[in-house]
């Protein structure tokens, strides 16, 4: 039989994963708003923020009561402050995702210039590296974190690619420059959603080896 | 590091019952060693090994070595009682014997021989503060220790353990009776003993362990499973049973 006390971090665990998965789906909602103006998808994207801080709330409740009951130590202690630490991560990349859409209703209702066409690869990147970030976690697999670690050098590039594309327009269209500063932002945004990302991935390693950017913390 | 008792290769048996495994353990001087375990691994065992309690134990054999201050303390030259005087035990109940406050801890100076009244005297105000209990007692000096709370009662037996100057001071388990209060003051008392004595601490309770130890000592079945920093053993045990144990999923 097992204790009390992994059914209550597997509960912990299912909530991590169910936040990380909305968030994932947030970032590929985003993408859509972003490709086909998508007004609606925007509106939701920015109501639904409240249901993943109310997730987030929900996993602090869980976590430290289990640090009051439970006194956890060794990997139970790194999992719970793990869960503590990655939904701050997994709440910014949704209220991003929110800001992300605000700009895009804004932007679409006169749209200027061409978007930028690698925006969308960042955003599926970026979907991608939180849900093996998560996943990394979930599964103790220290490999897929270090691989998410590895992905975020290429949302960095592609962010590069974009301001360039952006720069060039800017130049040759001064008129055009607030919305110009607007795609730079969104391009921003979803360039910090892939250090968010890095960083639940930071935090599964340490999950894992007690670890945290090469510094032993616990 | 410096090194107060070195236990090698130690190995002890109640009769056909092999309680303690090839135990081989440094205890830093100056520091308080943790030794944890589920019922029956052989910590404390272990613990009376080191002042010879389990000599009084009939069928008990015991090889290996431990030696304090580099003397080995099983050689048969060795003075028990003058080894005990020098590594104190303090139980798991409180035990003041029946007379008064003041002859509870004047009972070991004067069987050494300190016959002296103002000596004594001395002696019994200063191991009532080092027990952090003599604000409490210091007007009913006279009165039956008896009428001790607990948690005094206890502060009482670790005054009386430091009365005879001991080294090392051996504790069973010494809270597992009391309230949290007195749990906390004898907590706090610890760490003030550890600048002049070696502590040696059985504890069933594991955050007790991580609160005031620095070393700590995970036993199981008469086994030393693993030995290292506290902070180190409850972080990142390096063996999984220790890591079943201390996380609660041992058995």
């Amino acid at each position: 039989m097992r204790n009390r006390f992994d059914v209550e971090l597997e509960d912990l665990n299912l909530d991590l994963i169910r936040m990380g998965a909305r968030a994932e789906q947030t970032i590929t909602k985003v993408v859509k708003v972003i490709e086909n103006c998508d007004a609606e998808g925007a509106k939701e994207i920015i109501e639904d923020d409240d249901l993943v801080d109310a997730m987030a709330r929900q996993i602090e409740s869980r976590s430290m009561k289990l640090i009051m009951k439970q006194q956890p130590v060794a990997k139970d202690l790194r999992m719970i402050s793990t869960a503590l630490k990655m939904i701050t991560d997994i709440e910014r990349i949704c209220d991003q995702a929110a800001d992300i859409s605000e700009i895009t209703l804004s932007v679409c209702k006169n749209l200027l210039i061409e978007k930028p066409q690698h925006i969308p690869k960042m955003g599926r990147t970026t979907a991608q590296m939180v849900h093996m970030a998560v996943d990394s976690y979930v599964h103790r697999d220290v490999g897929l974190a270090e691989e998410v670690k590895e992905m975020d050098n290429e949302v960095d590039r592609l962010y590069d690619v974009v301001k360039n594309e952006l720069l060039n327009v800017a130049i040759e269209d001064k008129e055009k420059i607030d919305q110009i500063v607007d795609f730079l932002m969104i391009a921003k945004y979803l360039e910090r959603i892939g250090d968010h990302a890095e960083n639940i991935a930071d935090w599964a390693i340490f999950s894992e080896t007690g670890v945290h950017k090469d510094s032993r913390i616990i | 590091m410096d090194i107060k008792i070195t236990t090698r290769n130690l190995d002890l048996y109640y009769g056909q019952n092999h309680a303690l495994k090839d135990v081989n353990i440094d205890i830093e001087a100056g520091k308080i060693t943790a030794l944890i375990g589920p019922s029956g691994c052989g910590k404390s065992t272990y613990l009376k090994t080191l002042n010879r309690m389990n000599d009084l134990v009939e069928g008990v054999k015991i090889t290996g070595e431990i030696k304090l201050d580099g003397e080995n303390i099983y050689d048969p030259k060795v003075d028990v009682t003058i080894l005990r005087k020098k590594v104190g035990m303090v139980f798991q109940k409180p035990n003041p014997f029946p007379m008064s406050i003041y002859d509870n801890i004047a009972y070991g100076p004067r069987i050494h021989g300190i016959k002296n009244r103002s000596d004594l005297d001395e002696i019994v105000e200063n191991s009532l503060k080092g027990a952090a209990l003599w604000d409490e007692v210091r007007d009913r000096l006279k009165k039956s220790a008896l009428g001790l709370s607990g948690g005094q009662q206890q502060r009482l037996c670790i005054a009386r353990a430091i009365a005879v100057s001991p080294e090392v001071i051996l504790m069973d388990e010494p809270t597992s009776a009391l309230d949290p209060i007195s749990t906390t003051k004898i907590e706090d008392l610890m760490s003030e003993l550890k600048k002049q004595y070696t502590v040696v601490i059985v504890t069933h309770n594991m955050q007790q362990a991580v609160r005031i130890s620095d070393r700590t000592a995970f036993f199981l079945l008469g086994e030393m499973v693993e030995f290292g920093k506290t902070e180190d053993l409850f972080s990142m045990p390096q063996d999984k049973r220790t890591e079943d144990y201390i996380t609660g999923r041992f058995g």
